[in-house]
């Protein structure tokens, strides 16, 4: 008998062996009930946590930039179905390259249900500038906070609760290579998803009235030219920034295609078409 | 007055280390070298040149970050003195 050996038995019925009710889908993503994007700076383990989530051997490895498309897949966490989607890399929803274009466009416009953002726990300070700018846009965001078991190794330790209760989201430490805290993340991931856990996320505040005044006003007009697009005063916000890119998304109206089908009924597909077809 | 012109990032010799005083571009670029961690007050390394002198890796905030000398010229600095 190893230490490892996990007793099993009355485990099972009690909640806290949340894992037990973890079934890994694989590539079966068909009538999910959540989407979760897992989104986060390069190199952080991201595909790693995919992977533990969902049992596919998405390719890990070890240098920034290796996921440049999205990867999808699946698992059974409580009786719901969840749809994960691995995003590339990004530092920041403000400056991005192409391929970080591919994550920036489904975190602000794919509309998933819970963002989890894998942090890396040994170069905390850095990561958290994605963390808060993601906090601006959604509620309904985890940080995982990765790498735990490197941070140990460093002699760094960190203050998880702290940092939630600044954050006002879940902060779940891993060390996913391992295994270790991802119990704690599938049931993180799904009291965000269903409301239970109610985030107060951190947002910046005191911001000039003038320019609240100009985002809203921009916002509105953002909203009438392209009817259901998320996040209209992140993109007015953009505007009134100069942002080279956005511009050039509203003149040709390429930013309508995010937005296009998410109308209508079953939200996250149409969008998800949408997003597909645009590459 | 000792100094004029204001030193920047691409004098800095690996081994040497510095903080961040100013940038100087604007727009994504100055955008893009916040989002990588460097603003005024940041403590910077220069770790390693590549064989041709361009682009330097530097230690940001406890990452490898490379820059080309053009991105560097851009960013002010104030020379950490020792060692």
């Amino acid at each position: 008998m190893t230490a490892k050996t996990l007793p099993t038995g009355a485990c099972e019925t009690c909640p806290v062996a949340k894992n037990a009710t973890l079934i890994k889908l694989g590539l079966n993503v068909e009538g999910w009930d959540y989407v979760v994007a897992l989104a986060g700076n390069p190199n952080t383990g991201k595909s790693t946590v995919f992977n533990a989530l969902t049992g596919l051997r998405q390719h890990v490895g070890n240098w920034p930039g290796k996921t440049v498309a999205r990867a999808e897949g699946g698992f059974l966490y409580k009786e719901k179905r969840f749809k994960l989607v691995d995003l590339p890399g990004t530092y920041s929803l403000l400056s991005t390259s192409v391929d970080e274009e591919v994550a920036r466009d489904f975190i602000l416009f794919g509309q998933p249900d819970v963002t989890v953002v894998v942090v890396d726990a040994t170069r905390l300070e850095r990561n958290l500038n994605l963390v808060l700018q993601i906090l601006e846009i959604t509620d309904k965001v985890v940080v995982c906070l990765n790498l735990m078991d490197e941070a140990k190794r460093h002699g760094l330790t960190v203050d998880a609760r702290a940092l939630s209760r600044d954050l006002g989201v879940p902060v779940i430490p891993a060390a996913a290579r391992k295994g270790e805290g991802i119990p704690d993340l599938l049931q993180a991931i799904s009291q965000v998803a269903q409301g239970e856990y109610v985030t107060r996320p951190h947002r910046i505040k005191s911001r000039d009235p003038k320019l609240a005044r100009a985002v809203e006003k921009l916002a509105l007009e953002v909203e009438a030219a392209f009817p259901g697009l998320p996040n209209a005063r992140w993109v007015a916000m953009r505007l009134l920034e100069g942002d080279a890119r956005i511009v050039e998304a509203v003149r040709t109206r390429e930013l309508g295609n995010l937005s296009r089908g998410v109308q209508p009924q079953p939200v996250r597909r149409e969008a998800d078409v949408v997003l597909e077809t645009m590459r | 007055m000792l100094e004029m012109t204001p030193h920047t990032l691409d004098m800095l010799k690996p081994g040497q280390a510095a903080t961040v005083t100013a940038l100087t571009c604007e727009g994504p670029d100055r955008r893009r070298l916040m989002d990588l961690g460097i603003l005024p007050g940041t403590t910077i390394v220069a770790e390693l040149t590549s064989p041709l002198g361009d682009p330097t890796a530097y230690l940001v905030r406890g990452a490898l970050v490379a820059l080309r000398r053009e991105q560097a010229r851009h960013i002010c600095i104030a020379f950490i003195d020792g060692d």
